[in-house]
C-alpha cells in the first residue's frame, strides 16, 4: 500500500535532484532557475502529501500560495536574465560580479 | 492495485524527467523534460486527492512558467556548450552531497515516523469535492492571505514590464496625452474662403 513515507520519498529525491542541479550548473542561470523550479514542485508534493494523509486542507492552500510564488519568482527571474543579457551578451554566473557598485 | 501501479509510474517518470532536466545538454529538452516532471507530478497530486491543485500545476507550471521558460531560451542566442564548461569538474563533489543530503532526509523522515500523519496510512474518503472544500477554506479563512497571493502576481508583472521595458530614442511613438488634450476648436478650422481669394494656410 502506498503510504505517506512514499510520497515523501520521491519529494525528497526531486528535491535533492534540484539542489543538485543548482550545483552542477553554476554558470547557466536558466537551468539555476529550472532547478528551483523543481524544488518548489517537490515541496508541493510534500505539502499536497501531508494534506490528504492529514486530512486537513491547509496544506493545498499552502501549495497554492507557493505556486503563486513560484510563477512570480520565474517571471521575475527571467526578466532579469533578459536584462543582463541585453547588457553583457552572456548569461555566465561568473560575471555577474561586475554588476557591483 | 491499479492506484500502486499508477503511483510507481508516475513517481518513476517524474524523478526521470527531473534528471533529465538537470543532465540535457540542450536547454529546450530541459525545458520539455520540466514539463514532462510537472505533468507525472500533478498526477501524483491527482493520486492523493488533490484535483484542485494537480490542475493548476498543469495550467500555471505547463502553461505558464514552462512555456515562459521555452520563449526565453529561444529568444536569448547563447553559447551553451561554453557555459556546460564547469560541469564535469564539479560532478563528483556534488553527487557526493547531493547523496549526503537525500539520505540525511530520508534518514530524518523514518526515524521521526511517529506522527499523526503516519499512524493514518488511508487517505481519508472526501465528504465534498476538492475543489468545493479547498474555495470554502480559500475565501473564508485565506481570504486575506489570497489577496496577498493576487497583489505578489501583480507586483511581479510590474516589475517583469519594467524590468524588461526599454524607451528607444529613435522610435516615433504617438503622444497620448498630447492626443487626449486635444479639443475639436483648436484642431479644425471652419473657412469659407471667397471666389479668387484662395485659401491661406
Amino acid at each position: 500500500m502506498i503510504g505517506l513515507g512514499h510520497y515523501i520519498t520521491v519529494a525528497a529525491i526531486l528535491f535533492t535532484i534540484g539542489v543538485l542541479g543548482i550545483f552542477l550548473n553554476r554558470r547557466n542561470v536558466i537551468l539555476m532557475l529550472m532547478a528551483i523550479e523543481l524544488i518548489l514542485l517537490a515541496v508541493n508534493i510534500n505539502l499536497v502529501a501531508f494534506s490528504a494523509y492529514l486530512g486537513d486542507l491547509t496544506g493545498q492552500v499552502l501549495a497554492m500560495f507557493v505556486l503563486t510564488v513560484a510563477a512570480a519568482e520565474a517571471a521575475i527571474g527571467l526578466a532579469i536574465l533578459v536584462i543582463f543579457f541585453r547588457r553583457r551578451g552572456s548569461i555566465a554566473v561568473d560575471d555577474v560580479n561586475r554588476m557591483h557598485g | 492495485m491499479i492506484a500502486i501501479l499508477a503511483f510507481y509510474l508516475f513517481a518513476t517518470l517524474t524523478i526521470a524527467s527531473a534528471i533529465a532536466v538537470i543532465f540535457s545538454r540542450n536547454p529546450v529538452h530541459s525545458v520539455l523534460w520540466l514539463i514532462l516532471a510537472f505533468f507525472n507530478a500533478a498526477g501524483l497530486m491527482l493520486l492523493l486527492g488533490a484535483e484542485f491543485i494537480a490542475m493548476l500545476v498543469v495550467i500555471v507550471y505547463v502553461g505558464a512558467v514552462a512555456v515562459l521558460f521555452l520563449f526565453v531560451v529561444m529568444m536569448l542566442d547563447i553559447d551553451f556548450a561554453q557555459l556546460r564548461s564547469g560541469f564535469t569538474a564539479n560532478m563528483p563533489f556534488g553527487i557526493i552531497i547531493a547523496l549526503v543530503l537525500l539520505v540525511e532526509i530520508i534518514v530524518a523522515l523514518f526515524a521521526h515516523s511517529a506522527g499523526p500523519a503516519f499512524a493514518h496510512p488511508q487517505i481519508a474518503a472526501a465528504t465534498q469535492p476538492n475543489i468545493v472544500a479547498l474555495g470554502q477554506l480559500l475565501y473564508s479563512r485565506y481570504l486575506f492571505p489570497f489577496e496577498i497571493a493576487g497583489l505578489i502576481l501583480l507586483v511581479a508583472m510590474i516589475g517583469a514590464i519594467v524590468l524588461t521595458h526599454r524607451s528607444r530614442g529613435d522610435l516615433r511613438t504617438p503622444k497620448v496625452s498630447k492626443q487626449i488634450r486635444r479639443r475639436p476648436d483648436e484642431a479644425v478650422k471652419l473657412a469659407g474662403p471667397g471666389v479668387g481669394e484662395g485659401m491661406k494656410l
